[in-house]
């Protein structure tokens, strides 16, 4: 199982390699979607300094919207779902791959969105193990969540509508644990966030579990 | 096929929820009298608390609960079609969801009306049980718009299993939320061995959950009824179908022949 992950992870970053869709397109737009908010908050940077962890996340969120659409698009077409089904790899291992390329893409976002916090929002990051260990849980959950719905989705006419609303709902959560983790982070005071960073593992574990143990199912109807 | 989805049983019932109805109308509104115990004054001598404003507990309450209930069933008919993969279960697990959502919605609409003249807001945010409550409802919206994919029957069926199978945790959240967060939404009244109410105001609630699980057994039996006789509808369509293709198949066409004499 954990060979076939690697072996589908190493064929989704291989592809992204190539194509640099997440570089080219995903990365801008989280930037801009950085832009934006300072735009809305009118460009006061007191309020942009504390709402920092609020606004990385959501865009963090939105950026993970396309950065599945994408790793499931890549399936969707010339056959490639029942080429999947027929290569003999086991669900788990597929779905766990997927997970590692979409976390691996989402890491390097998010480190590209925390200088961007830096640099625009004037945020100081004074407990970074904290913020680094909070950012891996809150990405591996998003991805295991992104994944288990955007298999789901992945091939429908409806796809693009139906994503967010199956993945938003889900991630709140998520996003309200991530959050105040990093809001304990900024504020420099580690030993408040300990509990959420406890939620988002538990939250990861919660979905990566559900997503080995239904995947097959869902990989079978893609 | 039969031109009503009505059974004996099933208008017993119906009678029996529309008279309880009936009954937790004149209970909740006549009978049982405002909530003086919890009753404040402000700063400027007005009064504040529930008063009056506690008989949308009687509508509140038992429809949330009745909600998570239905998303329960939902659960178990997940499991039961993803184990037996038999139309029954799936069919049980659609029509309790959209009956959930019909009655958490009437509990998030209640709620704001009775946060308003209570706690001063329509919305808030602070609240762990408003918010996780919120967040169910757009998860069973999202499980209503698998339900709704132009796909095969089987196909949608397993889907919609997968994504009901989620509504488990969510629920349970939502459910211990007033425990797991001191929030402003009050923890357990009834569900404890000293219940926090009594008299006609304990009794109105008891006969309002009662009423919205004798409406819920209800009109869950018709629309698993209709459900039902949907997919055999959509059966016949394909049968009719295969029945006309092969029709055609066994006559030649009429009109000119490939030699150009028509025959």
């Amino acid at each position: 199982m954990w060979r076939d992950a690697l072996l589908v992870a190493g064929k989704d970053l291989r592809i992204e390699g190539r194509t640099r869709v997440a570089l080219n397109q995903v990365a801008p737009f989280a930037v801009l979607v950085l832009l934006l908010f300072a735009f809305a908050l009118d460009s006061d940077r007191v309020v942009l300094r504390d709402a920092t962890p609020g606004l990385f996340w959501v865009a963090v969120l939105l950026a993970a919207l396309l950065a599945v659409q994408r790793a499931f698009a890549l399936e969707a077409v010339d056959g490639v779902p029942d080429a999947l089904r027929l290569s003999g790899l086991h669900p788990a291992g597929i779905f766990l791959g997927k997970v590692l390329a979409v976390s691996v893409q989402l890491l390097a976002l998010e480190a590209l969105l925390g200088l961007g916090v830096v640099v625009l929002y004037d945020a100081a990051l004074d407990a970074p193990l904290l913020l680094v260990a909070a950012s891996v849980g809150a990405t591996l959950g998003l991805a295991a969540v992104g994944c288990l719905y955007g298999i789901l989705a992945a091939g429908q006419r409806v796809a693009q509508t139906l994503l967010p609303l199956l993945l938003l709902p889900a991630l709140a959560p998520l996003l309200l644990a991530a959050t105040q983790a990093w809001n304990a982070g900024v504020d420099g005071v580690p030993s408040e966030g300990l509990r959420w960073l406890g939620l988002l593992v538990l939250f990861a574990a919660a979905y990566l579990t559900a997503g080995v143990a239904t995947f097959g199912i869902l990989l079978d109807d893609a | 096929m039969d031109e009503t989805t009505a059974s004996k049983a099933t208008r017993v019932l119906g009678a029996v929820s529309l008279v309880g109805l009936a009954l937790l109308v004149l209970f909740g509104l006549v009978i049982s009298g405002p909530d003086n115990a919890s009753v404040g004054v402000d700063a400027n001598g007005a009064p504040t608390g529930q008063g009056e404003v506690v008989r949308i507990m009687y509508v509140h309450v038992p429809t949330a609960i009745i909600a998570f209930l239905a998303f329960f069933v939902t659960v178990a008919g997940s499991i039961g079609y993803l184990v037996r993969r038999s139309e029954w279960w799936d069919l049980v697990a659609h029509a309790s969801a959209e009956l959930g959502a019909v009655l958490l919605f009437a509990t998030l609409v209640t709620g704001a009306l009775w946060g308003e003249p209570t706690w001063g807001t329509y919305w808030e945010w602070q609240d762990a049980r408003l918010t996780t409550t919120a967040v169910l409802f757009f998860l069973v919206l999202g499980y209503l718009a698998v339900r709704r994919l132009p796909l095969e029957r089987d196909r949608r069926s397993r889907l919609a299993a997968v994504v009901g199978l989620l509504l488990g945790p969510a629920t349970i959240v939502c459910h211990y939320a007033t425990t797991w967060w001191r929030t402003l939404h009050q923890g357990p009244t009834i569900s404890r061995l000293d219940p926090q109410i009594e008299g006609t105001m304990l009794f109105s609630l008891m006969l309002g959950m009662a009423v919205f699980l004798a409406l819920y057994a209800w009109l869950l039996l018709h629309r698993f009824r209709v459900l039902w006789l949907e997919n055999r509808v959509e059966d016949l369509g394909l049968d009719v179908a295969l029945a006309e293709r092969r029709a055609e198949a066994a006559t030649p066409p009429a009109g000119p022949t490939p030699t150009g004499v028509s025959s």
